[in-house]
C-alpha cells in the first residue's frame, strides 16, 4: 500500500535508492543527454516496479547502485522530454547505460498549479493556460501581469499607461460585470492578494518583482476557476516565484542586469503657435487677437517629455543545503519614465525555503516577499496641458514670479488668472509629490502526509499581504494655481492587512481494481481585508474642548496654515469565509471528472445573502489514449474537455452596501444653527437586499498535438451568462438616500472562441525555430438591465468625458455590448465636410435634440490576436511578439474638447491651443455626443523584437553571460487618429504616452 | 484500515466544527459612524441629521467643499448638484435677469430655453429635491412618537425631538412646493415609503398642492413661534411665508385663486415683527445674519459650510473683467454670469428696470439696488459667448457691511447666507394679491409695504408711489429680488416666461428674443427617472 503510493511521489526517491541498498548487488551507471548531445542534470532515473532509482548529477550522471541481478526496465523522465524506457540486465558487475532524450514538445506531463493543488497538463479538466518564464516577454518590464501581455487566447492585458510602475487592466474573456470589479483574481504563491490601488504605488503589482516570476497561470474557464468560487467571476491568475531547485547543493549565483532607454515615439496632434495665430486672424474673437502673442512657437509636448533611463538590477542566489531548497533575489530597479521627474525605484527582497522533514512526510513552503518603492509621480495634469497650452507663449517669463514660468494673468488682480491652464512645465516642476511604498507578502504552507493514513495529506497555509505606504505632496507657494492659498501640502498614509488562513486535507487513492483514481480535497479558507488611512486614528480635540474625530490629515499650505482641516477617516474591513471542496476521478486513466463546490460568505452582504454556493463540474476524454490511437505517430495528444461551474463576483469597493450607514460630515461640511456648527450625519445610499453576482459558465475544449507536439494547440468555445449583475442604475426618484444605488440588476451574457497554436517548423541541432500565435473572439451583450421590462428604457449612461461638465459618451444598454457609445450621428455636406450641429434626427421630432443619439460601436474589441516566434541559430536567439486588436473603437475625447474654434476661449483672461481636428471640421462650437469623434480604435503593434547572444563557457564552464538587446513597443498600425489606440475605457483622454523602449540585458550565471 | 478511517474524519470533523465559530467574523460594520439601526438610538444625533437636512439646502457632500458627494457624480457634477446653485440657474438664467457665457452643459440651453428631457440643470435640480425627500421622510419616520417612547426617550428629549420633526417636515413641503413650482407632477413619497427601489406613484400638481398646503397648515401650529428659534432654523414665520408663496402661485399650480389667503399669511409674516435691513446692499454681505429681515436663510461658512454652490457660486460668477475680485472678498472670479440688460428699440419693454438707456448706460443710480457693473462692458448682449458682453451684477459680496473679507484666507468659499424667505418680497406678495384682487388686505397698506421697500431703496422718500399696478409689482420684484432665484416664478405667474409679448435679448436662442412652447413653463421629469420609473408620465412638449 504504502509503496504503492510512494511511487506518485518523487521526493520520496532519495529515501529508497537508501532502503534499497541493504538488498542489492549490482549497479548501474550512465549519462544523460539531450537531442544536442548536452548533459541533462536532475533528470530522474529509476527501475520500473523497484522503486530503485536515482537523479543524475549537473553532468548528466546517474549511478543505481546495489540491484540485485535481473532484467528491470530502466526508465528516465525529465520535464519536457519524452519519457525514456530500455530492458536492461543487470548482473553482478557494474553496468553503463548511455541515455538520449528526445524532446516532448507537448510538456503534458509538466505540473501546472491550480487552485490548493498541482495537477499535471494532462489531467486537466478546465481550461488552462500556463506560461513559464522562458515565454515571457522580455525587455523592460516592470510588473508581472505585463510578462504576459499577448501570450494567453482570451487575456487581453492593457498597460494602463506609461507611467513607471503603471498597471495593466487584465481581462479574461471579457468582462462579466458592470460595477463590480472585472479584474481577476490574483493568487501569488498561494495567497490571494489584495489587487486594489496603493496609497502611493502606481499600481499594486508594480510591487512585485517580474524577475521573480516563475510561472503564472490563467484558470479561464468557471470549472477550473470555480473552487475560488465568489471571486473567480473574472476568472484567476496564479503567480507561482521561482523556488530553489531540490537537490542541487551548490549555490547558484545569476546576476541580471537590464538597461533602458525610453522614448516618445510621438505627440499628440496640436497647432503650432502659427497655425493658431492664422484660424485666430481669420476666424477669431477680438479677445483671441488680444491675447495670443504675435510670434512664437513653443511646442509644450517636448517641453514636457525626456528621453528616460532605467536599470533593473537582479541578484539570485539559489540552492539546496540538504532537502532543503531554497532562493534568495535581490532586485533593483530605478525606472524613470517620460514625463519629465517622473520614476519608480523599486528594492525587493525574495526568499524562498522549501525543507522536507519528517522522513519526507512534512513539507514546509516559506515564501516572503518584500519590497519597497519609492515613487515620484510627475504631475499629470501636465500632459493634458501642454496639447493645449497657448503656443504662442514662451516657456519662462521675465519677471521671478510663480517661479519664472510664464502664466496667465488677471489684468485687474495682476494675480494669476482663475480657471486659466497653469503653464505645463511649472505644473512639473513645482510639484513635489512623493510616495513611499513597502509591501509584505508572505507565507508559510505546511503540507503534512499522514503517517497512519498516506493517502491523507493535511496542508496548512498561513499568510498574508501587508501594506504600508505614504507620502507627501508639495505645491511651491510661488506655483500659481495655488498662488492665493501661497502653495499646498498634504500628506498620506496608508495601512492594508490581508490575512490567510487556509486548511485542505487532501485524499489520494488508486483502486486498481476498478481502475480508478481518486483524488479528494476540501478545505476551509478565512481572509480578512482591513485597509485604514491614515493608520493612526486619533481624535482631534478642538479648542473648545470638545473632541472630534478620528480625523485625516489637514491639507496645509506651504507655510503650513490649515486650509482645509482632516475629513473623517478611512477604514474599512471585509472577510471572507469559505468552504470548498473538489474531486478529481479518473476512470482507465483515461476519463477525467472534476467536480468542485465552493461555499463562500462574504460580510458584506446582509445575513440572509451572505452564502453563496459556487459547484461546478467537468468532464475530460483524452481520446489518444484509446487503443485506436496511442500507437498514432501523427496524433500525438487529443483531448476532449467540456466544463460548466458558476462563479461569482462581489469586489464592489465598498465594504458595507446593505447597511444603512450613517457617516459624519467632515469639519469642511458643517451646518450652523444659531452661533453654533454642527455636523451632519448622513444616510448612505444602499440596497438592504444586495448579494452575489453569479455568472454561469460553459466551456467545450479540444486540444490537439501531432508529430510528438511540434504542432500543439487547442481550441476553446465558451459561453458565460451572468446573472443578478452588480450594476449602479438610477433608483426610481425618492425611494433612497442616492439618485443612483449598487444593486443586482440586470444580466449580461459572453461568448466566445479561444484558438491556440504553437509550431516547430524546424529544430535542429544549430538551428530552431518556433511560432506560435493565438486568436480570441468575444462577443458581450447585455441582456437585461431593469428589475422591470421596460422597452422604453434607453440604459444607463456611462463614461464620463472630459469636457464641460458632466458629459456622458457611453451607455449600458440591454442588446448592445457595455460601454456601447451613444451619440448623435453626424451629417455631412456632398463633399463630406461634417454640418456643425446637424445630426439624423433619429425620432423624427424635426428637431436636432439629445433624444436622438443613437448607440454606435463600443470599446471592447472583438477580436485580439497575437503571433510570436523566436528563432536560436548557435548561440544566436532572436525573437518577436505582434499583437493586434479588431472592432475596437474610441472616443478621441482630446479632438472633441479641443477641436472647436471656441475652445480657444478668450473670454477669461486665456486662451487654448486647437488640436488638428478642427481643421477637419471647422466646428464652431462643442459637439462632445457627435460620432465623428467614435474611431475606429483597431491596431496591430510590434510589442516586442529582441535579438541575443549567448557567451557559452566564456570564462569557465560554470560561467556563463547571456546578452539580448530588445525593442519594446515597436510599431503601431492603426487608423485611429489620436496618440495610441489601445486604451481600455474606450475614452481617450490624455493618457501618459507609452514610449518605445530600447534594452539591453545581461544575464550572468556563475 | 477503519480505525485510520474513523481517526480522519473524527479530524476533519472537528476541524470542521472549531473553523465553522469563526463565521461570527462575517458580522462586520462600519468603523465610523452610525446606521439606522443605531443613529436613532440616541436622542442626541438628532439634531445632527436634522443638520443634514438643512445642509442639504447648502452643502453637496459629507466633505466640503466637494468629495463624498450626495448625488452619484456621474449624473450630476458635485459643484453644480447644490441645491441654490441649481435654483438660481433655474430661476434665473431663462429670464431678462441672466445670461451667462460658459459652455457647460446645460447652461447655453437654459437662457436659450431649449431645453430638453435630459436637460442638466432640471436634472440636477429634480435630484436634489428629491434627495431631500426621502432623507426629510426617514427623519420623520425614525422620529415618530411611537419609535421615540419605544426607545425610552425622556419627556424633555421628545419635545426637543418633535420639534425637530416638525422642521423636518417643514423641508420636505419646501423641497415638493419646488417640484410643484418647477416640474408639476411628480413622484409623491412620504415618510409611510421605507428606503429601497420600488416605483413611486405619480402625483398631480393640485393633489401635491393640496398636500404641501395641508403640511404647511398644520406645521403653522408646530413650529415655534417666529424668530424664537435658532438662526438658520425654521419658525412659524417660515410656514406662513411658504403659504403666502404656495397661494400667491396657486392660479398657475391649480388653476384656483387663492389671493386672499395669500394676503392672510403675507400679513402674518409682515406683522411678525421682522423689520426691512436700512441698507439694501447688506442683506447680501457676510454678516446678513444680523439682519432682521431674513425669515429663513440658508447658511454659509467659508470654512465650515462649504461648497462650490450657494453664494459661493453666487459671489464668483459674476465677477471678471475689470471688476477687481479682491473687492467681492474672492481671489479671483469665475466670469460668467451677467445681467441681460439691452435698451434698444428692440427691447423698449426689456430690462428698464434700472432705466439704463443708450444715453444714460449706467440707469437709475439712485436706486442703491441697480449694481450694474458697466466699466469695460458693452451694455447689448452681442455675444453671449464673452463676458464683455452684458452688464455683471455686484450683488453678492464675501464681505460684511463694514468691508471686511470673509473667514476663508484663501478667498475661495463665502461667508454669506442665502436668503431664502425675506419681508421685502412678503411686502411685495401682500401687495400683488391685494392688485390681483384678495380680500383681507388693503391698497393702503400695500402701498405702505412697496414705499417701505422704495425708501429703503433710495434713502428718502422722493421716489414713492402714490399709485401702483400689476406691471409695476413685476418690475419692482425685478429690481428688489433680482438675481435671489425668484425670477421665473414671477414671469410665469404674470404670463411673460414664455410669450413673444416680452422679450429680452436671446430668449428662444435668438438675439432679439422670441416666444418659446408654452410647455416651457414646466421643466421636464428627468428622462432618468422615466426610464427609472414607470409610473411616471413626462410633462406635455418634452
Amino acid at each position: 500500500m504504502r509503496k504503492t503510493f510512494t511511487r506518485f511521489i518523487p521526493l520520496q526517491l532519495l529515501l529508497l535508492v537508501i532502503a534499497a541498498q541493504v538488498m542489492a548487488q549490482g549497479s548501474i551507471q550512465g549519462l544523460v543527454e539531450d537531442e544536442k548531445q548536452q548533459p541533462v542534470p536532475y533528470a530522474t532515473v529509476q527501475l520500473q516496479g523497484t522503486g530503485m532509482g536515482a537523479t543524475t548529477d549537473e553532468d548528466g550522471n546517474y549511478t543505481i547502485s546495489h540491484v540485485a541481478a535481473g532484467t528491470y526496465t530502466l526508465q528516465v523522465t525529465y520535464v519536457g522530454y519524452a519519457t525514456y524506457a530500455q530492458q536492461v540486465i543487470v548482473a553482478s558487475s557494474a553496468l553503463t547505460v548511455n541515455i538520449s532524450l528526445k524532446p516532448d514538445y507537448q510538456n503534458l506531463s509538466e505540473v501546472v498549479v491550480v487552485g490548493y493543488g498541482t495537477k499535471q497538463i494532462k489531467d486537466l479538466t478546465g481550461s488552462v493556460s500556463s506560461v513559464g518564464s522562458d515565454q515571457f516577454l522580455n525587455g523592460n518590464i516592470q510588473t508581472p501581469e505585463a510578462l504576459i501581455a499577448g501570450k494567453v487566447a482570451g487575456v487581453t492585458v492593457t498597460s494602463n499607461s506609461g507611467m513607471p510602475g503603471a498597471g495593466s487592466t487584465i481581462r479574461i474573456r471579457g468582462g462579466t460585470s458592470l460595477n463590480a470589479s472585472n479584474d481577476p483574481l490574483i493568487v501569488i504563491d498561494g495567497v490571494p492578494v489584495d489587487n486594489n490601488s496603493i496609497a502611493g504605488a502606481p499600481s499594486p503589482l508594480s510591487m512585485i518583482n517580474p524577475n521573480d516570476i516563475e510561472n503564472i497561470t490563467v484558470l479561464k474557464d468557471a470549472s477550473a476557476a470555480a473552487i475560488y468560487g465568489s471571486r473567480a467571476a473574472n476568472g484567476v491568475i496564479i503567480i507561482t516565484t521561482k523556488k530553489g531547485v531540490p537537490g542541487k547543493n551548490k549555490v547558484g549565483v545569476e546576476f541580471n542586469t537590464n538597461n533602458s532607454i525610453s522614448q516618445i515615439y510621438k505627440y499628440v496632434p496640436h497647432l503650432s503657435g502659427d497655425q493658431l495665430r492664422a484660424i485666430i486672424d481669420s476666424a477669431g474673437t477680438t479677445n483671441m487677437k488680444k491675447l495670443i502673442d504675435s510670434t512664437g512657437n513653443t511646442d509644450w509636448q517636448k517641453q514636457i517629455y525626456q528621453t528616460a533611463f532605467s536599470s533593473d538590477n537582479n541578484l539570485t542566489i539559489g540552492g539546496g543545503i540538504p532537502n532543503v531548497p531554497y532562493r534568495f533575489s535581490w532586485g533593483f530597479l530605478h525606472q524613470e519614465g517620460v514625463l519629465k521627474r517622473s520614476e519608480m525605484d523599486r528594492n525587493s527582497l525574495s526568499l524562498n525555503v522549501n525543507p522536507s522533514l519528517l522522513d519526507d512526510h512534512l513539507t514546509i513552503a516559506l515564501n516572503l516577499k518584500y519590497s519597497y518603492a519609492y515613487n515620484f509621480f510627475a504631475n499629470q495634469g501636465a500632459i493634458g496641458t501642454a496639447v493645449t497650452y497657448d503656443p504662442s507663449k514662451p516657456v519662462y517669463s521675465d519677471t521671478s514670479l510663480y517661479g519664472g514660468y510664464w502664466e496667465w494673468i488677471d489684468p485687474t488682480t495682476h494675480k494669476p488668472a482663475s480657471l486659466a491652464p497653469r503653464n505645463p512645465l511649472g505644473l512639473i516642476n513645482q510639484q513635489e509629490d512623493n510616495g513611499h511604498a513597502n509591501r509584505y507578502i508572505g507565507n508559510i504552507q505546511f503540507d503534512y502526509k499522514m503517517h497512519f493514513l498516506p493517502e491523507l495529506r493535511a496542508n496548512l497555509n498561513l499568510g498574508g499581504d501587508w501594506t504600508r505606504s505614504n507620502g507627501t505632496v508639495f505645491i511651491d507657494s510661488t506655483a500659481a494655481a495655488y498662488f492665493t492659498q501661497k502653495g499646498q501640502f498634504t500628506q498620506y498614509d496608508q495601512k492594508k492587512t490581508n490575512k490567510l488562513l487556509e486548511f485542505y486535507l487532501n485524499y489520494t487513492k488508486d483502486i486498481a481494481d476498478i481502475n480508478s483514481k481518486i483524488d479528494l480535497t476540501a478545505g476551509y479558507s478565512y481572509q480578512d481585508w482591513l485597509t485604514m488611512s491614515p493608520i493612526v486614528q486619533d481624535s482631534i480635540q478642538l479648542a473648545d474642548g470638545t473632541k472630534i474625530g478620528p480625523s485625516g490629515y489637514p491639507t496645509l499650505n506651504a507655510a503650513g496654515d490649515t486650509i482645509f482641516p482632516g475629513g473623517i477617516p478611512y477604514k474599512t474591513e471585509n472577510t471572507l469565509i469559505s468552504f470548498y471542496g473538489r474531486l478529481n476521478y479518473t476512470f482507465m486513466d483515461r476519463y477525467l471528472l472534476t467536480v468542485t463546490l465552493r461555499d463562500d460568505g462574504s460580510s458584506r452582504f446582509a445575513p440572509d445573502n451572505r452564502w453563496g454556493l459556487f459547484p461546478s463540474a467537468a468532464f475530460a476524454w483524452r481520446i489518444s489514449d484509446e487503443n485506436f490511437l496511442k500507437n498514432s505517430k501523427t496524433i500525438s495528444n487529443l483531448k476532449l474537455r467540456l466544463g460548466y461551474g458558476v462563479t461569482g463576483q462581489q469586489d464592489i469597493f465598498n465594504d458595507y452596501p446593505y447597511i444603512a450607514n450613517y457617516a459624519q460630515g467632515d469639519p469642511t461640511a458643517q451646518y450652523q444653527f444659531g452661533n453654533e456648527f454642527y455636523y451632519v450625519l448622513r444616510p448612505a445610499g444602499y440596497d438592504a437586499n444586495i448579494k452575489w453576482e453569479q455568472t454561469i459558465t460553459y466551456n467545450a475544449g479540444i486540444d490537439f498535438g501531432f508529430i510528438n507536439g511540434r504542432i500543439n494547440g487547442s481550441l476553446d468555445v465558451y459561453d458565460k451568462k451572468t446573472s443578478d449583475l452588480l450594476s449602479t442604475i438610477p433608483v426610481p426618484a425618492g425611494t433612497n438616500f442616492s439618485n443612483y444605488i449598487l444593486t443586482n440588476v440586470g444580466a449580461m451574457e459572453n461568448k466566445g472562441v479561444e484558438f491556440t497554436l504553437d509550431v516547430i517548423p524546424y529544430d535542429k541541432k544549430d538551428f530552431t525555430w518556433d511560432i506560435g500565435g493565438n486568436v480570441f473572439y468575444n462577443h458581450n451583450e447585455i441582456t437585461k438591465l431593469n428589475k422591470v421590462e421596460d422597452t422604453s428604457s434607453v440604459g444607463v449612461l456611462t463614461g464620463g468625458i472630459s469636457g464641460g461638465v458632466g458629459n456622458s459618451i457611453q451607455i449600458q444598454a440591454v442588446g448592445y455590448p457595455t460601454y456601447s457609445f451613444y451619440v448623435l450621428q453626424q451629417l455631412y455636406d456632398a463633399n463630406g465636410n461634417p454640418l456643425e450641429g446637424q445630426y439624423t434626427d433619429f425620432n423624427g421630432d424635426g428637431k436636432n435634440t439629445p433624444d436622438d443619439r443613437y448607440i454606435y460601436k463600443k470599446a471592447a474589441p472583438d477580436v485580439t490576436a497575437s503571433l510570436y516566434s523566436s528563432f536560436r541559430y548557435k548561440n544566436w536567439t532572436a525573437g518577436f511578439q505582434l499583437r493586434g486588436s479588431w472592432g475596437n473603437w474610441l472616443y478621441n475625447n482630446v479632438a472633441s474638447d479641443f477641436g472647436w474654434l471656441n475652445s480657444i476661449d478668450g473670454s477669461r483672461h486665456f486662451i487654448n491651443n486647437l488640436v488638428p481636428s478642427y481643421l477637419d471640421t471647422k466646428f464652431q462650437k462643442a459637439q462632445y455626443t457627435s460620432d465623428i469623434y467614435v474611431e475606429n480604435a483597431s491596431f496591430i503593434k510590434c510589442d516586442n523584437i529582441n535579438i541575443g547572444y549567448d557567451f557559452k563557457n566564456l570564462i569557465s564552464k560554470k560561467f556563463g553571460l547571456m546578452a539580448t538587446f530588445a525593442v519594446q513597443n515597436v510599431f503601431t498600425i492603426t487608423k485611429y487618429s489620436g496618440l495610441d489606440p489601445e486604451i481600455q475605457s474606450g475614452i481617450d483622454n490624455n493618457i501618459f504616452p507609452r514610449p518605445t523602449i530600447y534594452s539591453i540585458d545581461l544575464d550572468i550565471k556563475l | 484500515m477503519k480505525t485510520k478511517l474513523f481517526k480522519s474524519v473524527f479530524l476533519v470533523s472537528l476541524i470542521a466544527i472549531i473553523l465553522s465559530s469563526c463565521t461570527k467574523d462575517l458580522n462586520r460594520s462600519p468603523f465610523y459612524g452610525l446606521n439606522t439601526d443605531n443613529v436613532y438610538n440616541d436622542p442626541s444625533n438628532y439634531i445632527h441629521v436634522l443638520a443634514k437636512l438643512y445642509a442639504g439646502l447648502s452643502l453637496t457632500g459629507n466633505q466640503g467643499p466637494a468629495g463624498k458627494p450626495d448625488l452619484d457624480p456621474s449624473s450630476v457634477d458635485e459643484g453644480y448638484s447644490q441645491y441654490i446653485r441649481t435654483l438660481f440657474n433655474i430661476e434665473e438664467l431663462p429670464t431678462d435677469e441672466a445670461v451667462c457665457n460658459w459652455n457647460d452643459p446645460g447652461i447655453p440651453e437654459l437662457h436659450q430655453m431649449a431645453w430638453q428631457s435630459d436637460g442638466y440643470w432640471s436634472k440636477a435640480m429634480y435630484y436634489r429635491i428629491f434627495y431631500q425627500i426621502p432623507l426629510c421622510n426617514e427623519f420623520i419616520r425614525e422620529s415618530s412618537d411611537a419609535n421615540m417612547s419605544s426607545r425610552g426617550f425622556s419627556d424633555a428629549d421628545q419635545t426637543t425631538i418633535r420639534e425637530y420633526r416638525a422642521e423636518a417636515r417643514f423641508l420636505r413641503a419646501l423641497s415638493y412646493y419646488h417640484a410643484i413650482d418647477l416640474f408639476g407632477s411628480v413622484p409623491f413619497v412620504d415618510e409611510n415609503d421605507l428606503p429601497g427601489s420600488f416605483y413611486p406613484k405619480q402625483i398631480s400638481r393640485v393633489d401635491l398642492f393640496n398636500y404641501v398646503e395641508s403640511e404647511l397648515l398644520d406645521l403653522q401650529n408646530l413650529l415655534p413661534d417666529p424668530r424664537t428659534n435658532e438662526y438658520g432654523r425654521v419658525d412659524k414665520a417660515c410656514a406662513w411665508f411658504l403659504l403666502a408663496k404656495l397661494y400667491l402661485n396657486a392660479e398657475v399650480y391649480t388653476g384656483q385663486q387663492r389671493y386672499t389667503d395669500c394676503i392672510t399669511y403675507a400679513s402674518k409674516v409682515a406683522t411678525a415683527g421682522y423689520s426691512l435691513e436700512p441698507v439694501y446692499a447688506n442683506l447680501f454681505r457676510t454678516d446678513n445674519n444680523l439682519s432682521n429681515e431674513i425669515i429663513f436663510p440658508v447658511t454659509f461658512d467659508g470654512l465650515k459650510t462649504t461648497s462650490y454652490g450657494g453664494t459661493t457660486f453666487l459671489v464668483h460668477c459674476a465677477v471678471g473683467g475689470t471688476m477687481n475680485p479682491l473687492d467681492f472678498g474672492i481671489a479671483g472670479g469665475w466670469s460668467g454670469y451677467r445681467a441681460t440688460v439691452d435698451s434698444t428699440p428692440d427691447f423698449g419693454f426689456a430690462n428698464h428696470l434700472f432705466g439704463v438707456t443708450p444715453q444714460n448706460p449706467k440707469g437709475d443710480t439712485l436706486d442703491s439696488r441697480n449694481m450694474f457693473w458697466t466699466n469695460g462692458q458693452v451694455m447689448q448682449i452681442n455675444d453671449i459667448s464673452s463676458f464683455t458682453y452684458g452688464y455683471p451684477i455686484t450683488k453678492w459680496k464675501n464681505i460684511s457691511s463694514t468691508g471686511a473679507p470673509g473667514s476663508d484666507p484663501t478667498g475661495g468659499f463665502v461667508d454669506t447666507d442665502f436668503p431664502m424667505f425675506r419681508l421685502a418680497d412678503d411686502y411685495l406678495m401682500y401687495a400683488e394679491a391685494v392688485l390681483r384682487g384678495g380680500t383681507g388686505g388693503d391698497m393702503a397698506t400695500a402701498l405702505g409695504y412697496v414705499n417701505a421697500i422704495r425708501e429703503r431703496a433710495y434713502g428718502n422718500s422722493s421716489h414713492d408711489m402714490n399709485s401702483i399696478d400689476l406691471n409695476f409689482i413685476l418690475d419692482e420684484r425685478g429690481r428688489e429680488l433680482e438675481w435671489e432665484a425668484q425670477r421665473r416664478t414671477d414671469l410665469i405667474r404674470f404670463g411673460e416666461f414664455t410669450s413673444g409679448s416680452y422679450l429680452w435679448p436671446w430668449k428662444g436662442g435668438v438675439k432679439q428674443g422670441e416666444a418659446v412652447g408654452d410647455f416651457r413653463n414646466l421643466y421636464p421629469i428627468p428622462i432618468d427617472d422615466i426610464i427609472a420609473n414607470p409610473n411616471l408620465v413626462q410633462n406635455p412638449g418634452y
